[in-house]
């Protein structure tokens, strides 16, 4: 049986992998046939088992506790009232009446200013010339105090991100135990999907900005600790072990040496963090967090596609305008303010700039016409308008086409990998899948699938792991196929790059809400069009690191192909791809990993499976319990296709020689 | 805005070495060290000078705050009132009605606080909402927050009648007029299939929030069906939109009032009629879906301090055809919420001030 292959696999070569990869497909599909409907372990969609119930009295027991627990009243209502206060202070500097003020404290024109001073002095002219048009243009879109409350919203995540994350990666920086220990929390903190805390959340926290600010904190923290403690181990041993003999301290090593060393990697975890706390905001919204999500949220009540565009397009500005910042200011490649200056006028240009944005600061906080953004000539309704036709005429359009599409895909692919996956007796998949990935991940990957399908079994979820499973595996494929495309046009041309960029890097930040109604429209309430949407947001992460990877491609190599006679696509076919597989594999890591973030969507656009059963217990407090369990086993599986897709990474070797 | 230009053009002025526009300007000196003060002075006094020709001063004049939060607060006796916004449009016509007599006739302090349903109820208990508007049935949470925690009571029906069941686009009610009728189902299996619902007939079904006995009816009524999850109110209406205008076969779970209806006609199709107690046994359901008295929910302990508030948010009722004016007048004709609510007001004025009998400093409009 398939169990008698996998002992001896291992030590096969590459090419016998895909053979053993085949045959294992071959026996399972042979017994399916045999063994089909047995021990599929069904449950309906609306029926819960005695283990969901038991997770429903956990969140129960939150609410009775709430005045009495300890741990309540010394813990988190302390941290909840502290929450509170400090984003209500940032809201009532940028966006909210406050200090007793009937306006925010800093109106458009100083938060022009201030931004883009602080532009200027940590990235630069360019950076500056951005952040200030970037925020005018949301202004000039009508969006100024929702994008505001945006704003403060992020800022105050991230402040505090960084407070606690930057120690704790310093920490799994310098103790491999420690990383042992956070790294698999930090995976369960990104994978759980926030809808599964959200409303236990509003039951420690209340609802409000200190419950808005921990959901986001949750989703956005981890970048900025796994990339600090990168960086700490990034510092080569010679450096530390040449202060260490200068008698140096370990509290002077860190500070004097290992910090200023990793500082541009660490700006790099800020600015993820940045990032994954933006493309939160929409989600927070519905738990009352005020800004551009509720605008989005709002809008797909009616399904008025523009104004949810016109909200969506504010955010993308926004994380833009943050990324390039963060960016230059990390890799300090750009001229900062001092480029180009003797030293003595240097500290005259910043402060001659300091006055100039305390005057307008002034300004904003004094005047009316300075602190509110005018209104008179929005570019808004023309928009919305603009999408809403965009919108209408692309739906007409191809909605035959796109229909024969969905129907292919999900006929010939979809259909019989679900089939096989759903119907199979649980234990055969169990059995299969642990041989696949111990031929092409090897030991570890084969011992941490066995123990993820276990747990997912006893969740009582299996069906509806399977077709998650099933659909995402579909999703990843195509997104590398895309990927592919767009990464290797970007890697070999740097105007191609420019070009394509800023399109990706909507597409990972645009609200998925956005774009849910015409891809709706196109697909019908189905499980590609959750493909579809997996796509958007997968694609982009995958095809940047694949870029990456072909552009390490050495010249030299290239160039003695071209001159060897080589054609363009034999370059790209048997140069720059296979020399860049290790990018290839990262990039099937984080396309993977993506497309699991969008599994919760996709169960709100016909996709059904775990996501429906997280969005199910969001909505309906009869299953919160069941979208607990759904929440887990999308950890489950997130943690097990991650770890079989980075042990096939490490294995990839560019010269092939292990 | 000036300011601003200057402020940029000091760039200019960093490298010293190039002849820069910034520097030709104020060109006095040679060295740019020299202009740099010149210039600071001058960008100093632009911005400064601002001011002289500025407008109105923060927290001068009262009128200039406009809109904001902080007009109710003076007349302090109705307070404020935390008010959870569901998200379909039906409600948020009952709260806008709802907020701007609060505001207008009572000076109350309106808190909009948009959330889920769920969470809303959990907030009774906390002292964050005081109020749900429009409740659709959800028995489960009643017995929780109100028999069991005892953290919420009901305030009696909105006046909307609710209406759950399986409803088909206008033109096949058309264009087969026995689609209408649940025994006729089965003949029409095929033409409802789609690639999700394998081979059998799709049975669309959407919002988690509304509670579903479609599984059960499909099985025990024999229907060759299979209920396919759409996951969410806005999947539902896009495909019965898409239905419509293409002329597809679509069958889905849906609600009356519900402010697409007004867009597309829907029809509902009759299934076994809904006799008390034919849905005791969630397993062996075979009938209708009963009919929803839609009801507010209030806080515990808002309805028993009484204040006028409360009073209010007790007398408030209406129609469907009155909601689904308010609903047509946001989604149809894009008014805000807000001046939807005026011009319903002030069009029924009388039914406005019936609900504010008895409320005392009330002024009906």
């Amino acid at each position: 049986m398939s169990t008698a292959a996998v002992a001896s696999v291992p030590t096969w070569r590459r090419p016998g992998r895909l053979v053993a990869s085949l045959a294992v497909l071959v026996v399972w599909s042979l017994l399916y046939l045999v063994l089909r409907g047995r021990d599929t372990l069904p449950l309906g969609e609306t029926e819960t088992t005695p283990l969901h119930q038991s997770f429903n009295h956990l969140s129960d027991s939150i609410a009775s506790n709430r005045n009495s627990s300890p741990l309540f009243v010394y813990f988190f209502n302390y941290l909840q009232i502290w929450m509170t206060q400090f984003v209500t202070f940032v809201q009532s500097l940028i966006s909210q009446p406050g200090f007793g003020r009937p306006a925010p404290l800093i109106g458009w024109l100083g938060v022009l200013a201030l931004g883009g001073f602080l532009a200027w002095l940590l990235a630069g002219w360019r950076s500056a010339v951005l952040a200030v048009l970037g925020f005018a243009f949301i202004g000039w879109q009508g969006l100024w105090t929702e994008a505001m409350d945006t704003l403060a919203l992020t800022l105050a995540a991230v402040l505090i991100a960084v407070v606690i994350g930057i120690p704790i990666g310093i920490w799994i920086g310098l103790s491999r135990k420690a990383a042992r220990v956070i790294t698999p929390i930090l995976d369960f903190m990104q994978i759980m999907p926030t809808f599964v805390y959200l409303a236990p959340l509003t039951l420690l926290f209340l609802i409000g900005p200190a419950s808005s600010t921990i959901a986001v904190l949750i989703y956005s923290i981890p970048p900025v600790i796994r990339i600090t403690g990168h960086a700490i181990r990034s510092v080569p041993e010679s450096t530390t072990e040449a202060s260490d003999s200068l008698g140096a301290t370990r509290w002077q090593t860190l500070t004097q040496v290992m910090l200023p060393m990793a500082k541009r990697t660490i700006v790099m975890g800020i600015n993820q963090t940045t990032m994954a706390a933006l493309s939160m905001v929409t989600i927070a919204a519905l738990i009352s967090a005020p800004g551009l999500g509720q605008t989005v949220l709002q809008a797909l009540t009616t399904l008025d596609v523009g104004t949810a565009f016109n909200g969506g397009l504010a955010i993308v500005i926004m994380a833009i305008v943050l990324d390039r910042t963060t960016t230059a200011a990390g890799e300090g490649t750009e001229r900062t303010f001092e480029h180009g200056l003797p030293p003595r006028l240097r500290w005259g240009v910043a402060g001659l700039g300091a006055i100039v944005t305390a005057v307008l600061v002034w300004e904003s906080a004094t005047f009316w016409w300075a602190n509110t953004f005018p209104t008179g000539h929005s570019i808004g309704p023309s928009i919305v308008s603009g999408v809403a036709s965009a919108s209408t005429w692309i739906q007409d359009t191809f909605s035959g086409v796109t229909n024969v599409l969905k129907n292919l895909i999900s006929g010939g692919l979809l259909d019989p990998l679900q089939t096989l996956l759903t119907e199979s007796p649980f234990w055969l998949v169990i059995i299969a899948l642990t041989a696949l990935a111990a031929i092409l991940g090897g030991r570890w990957a084969a011992l941490s699938t066995v123990v993820c399908l276990l747990i997912v079994v006893g969740l009582n979820l299996w069906q509806n792991s399977m077709e998650t499973l099933a659909a995402t595996l579909i999703a990843t494929v195509l997104t590398m196929v895309f990927a592919i495309v767009i990464g290797v046009a970007m890697g070999r041309s740097r105007r191609v790059d420019r070009i394509v960029r800023p399109t990706l890097d909507a597409g990972q930040v645009m609200p998925a809400f956005v774009y849910l109604v015409p891809f709706l429209v196109l697909f019908g309430a189905s499980r590609f069009t959750a493909i579809v949407s997996a796509m958007v947001y997968a694609v982009p992460p995958a095809a940047k690191v694949i870029a990456d990877g072909i552009r390490g491609v050495s010249e030299s190599t290239v160039e003695a192909a071209t001159s060897a006679g080589a054609s363009t696509w034999q370059i790209i076919h048997q140069v720059q791809l296979p020399m860049a597989s290790r990018a290839l594999a990262l990039a099937t890591n984080q396309g993977l990993i993506y497309v699991l973030a969008m599994v919760v969507v996709g169960g709100m656009v016909g996709a059904g499976g775990l996501g429906y059963q997280v969005v199910n217990g969001f909505v309906q407090d009869r299953f919160i319990g069941k979208g607990l369990a759904a929440g887990l086993a999308i950890v489950l599986l997130g943690l097990m296709l991650d770890r079989i897709s980075q042990a096939v990474a490490s294995r990839v070797d560019p010269s092939g020689a292990r | 805005m000036s300011s601003f230009r200057t402020r940029l053009q000091d760039d200019g002025v960093r490298r010293p070495s190039r002849g820069s526009p910034g520097r030709s300007a104020h060109g006095s000196s040679r060295r740019a060290r020299a202009a740099l003060p010149g210039i600071g002075a001058a960008v100093v006094v632009l911005a400064v000078g601002l001011s002289g020709c500025a407008g109105a001063r923060i927290g001068d004049t009262n009128a200039a705050a406009g809109g904001g939060g902080g007009a109710g607060a003076a007349s302090g006796e109705c307070g404020t009132l935390k008010l959870a916004m569901n998200d379909w449009v039906g409600y948020t016509a009952d709260a806008a009605v709802l907020t701007y007599v609060a505001r207008t006739a009572m000076g109350c302090t309106v808190q909009q606080l948009p959330m889920k349903e769920q969470i809303a109820w959990q907030g009774f208990g906390t002292g964050q909402v005081h109020v749900i508007v429009e409740n659709w049935g959800h028995d489960d949470l009643k017995a929780k927050y109100i028999d069991q925690q005892k953290t919420a009571v009901s305030a009696g029906p909105t006046g909307n009648i609710g209406t759950i069941g399986w409803w088909v686009p206008p033109w096949l009610a058309k264009a087969h007029p026995d689609v209408l009728q649940w025994k006729n189902l089965n003949k029409y299996a095929t033409q409802f299939a789609t690639s999700e619902s394998g081979g059998k007939g799709q049975l669309l079904d959407g919002d988690p929030s509304y509670v579903t006995n479609d599984e059960a009816l499909v099985k025990n009524l024999n229907l060759n069906f299979k209920v396919v999850y759409a996951g969410s109110e806005t999947a539902l209406i896009t495909s019965f939109r898409a239905a419509e205008q293409q002329k597809k076969w679509v069958i889905g779970y849906f609600y009356s009032p519900q402010w697409f209806l007004s867009e597309v006609p829907m029809q509902k199709v009759e299934l076994p009629p809904y006799t008390p107690g034919c849905d005791a046994d969630a397993s062996k359901i075979a009938c209708d879906y009963p009919r929803y008295d839609l009801d507010k929910i209030v806080a515990a302990k808002f309805a028993k301090d009484g204040g006028p508030a409360y009073q209010l948010v007790k007398n408030f009722q209406w129609t469907n055809d009155d909601q689904n004016l308010v609903a047509k007048y946001i989604t149809a004709d894009k008014m805000t919420p807000d001046a939807a609510a005026k011009k319903w007001v002030e069009a029924n004025k009388v039914r406005a001030n019936s609900w504010l009998a008895g409320i005392g400093g009330a002024k009906p409009f």
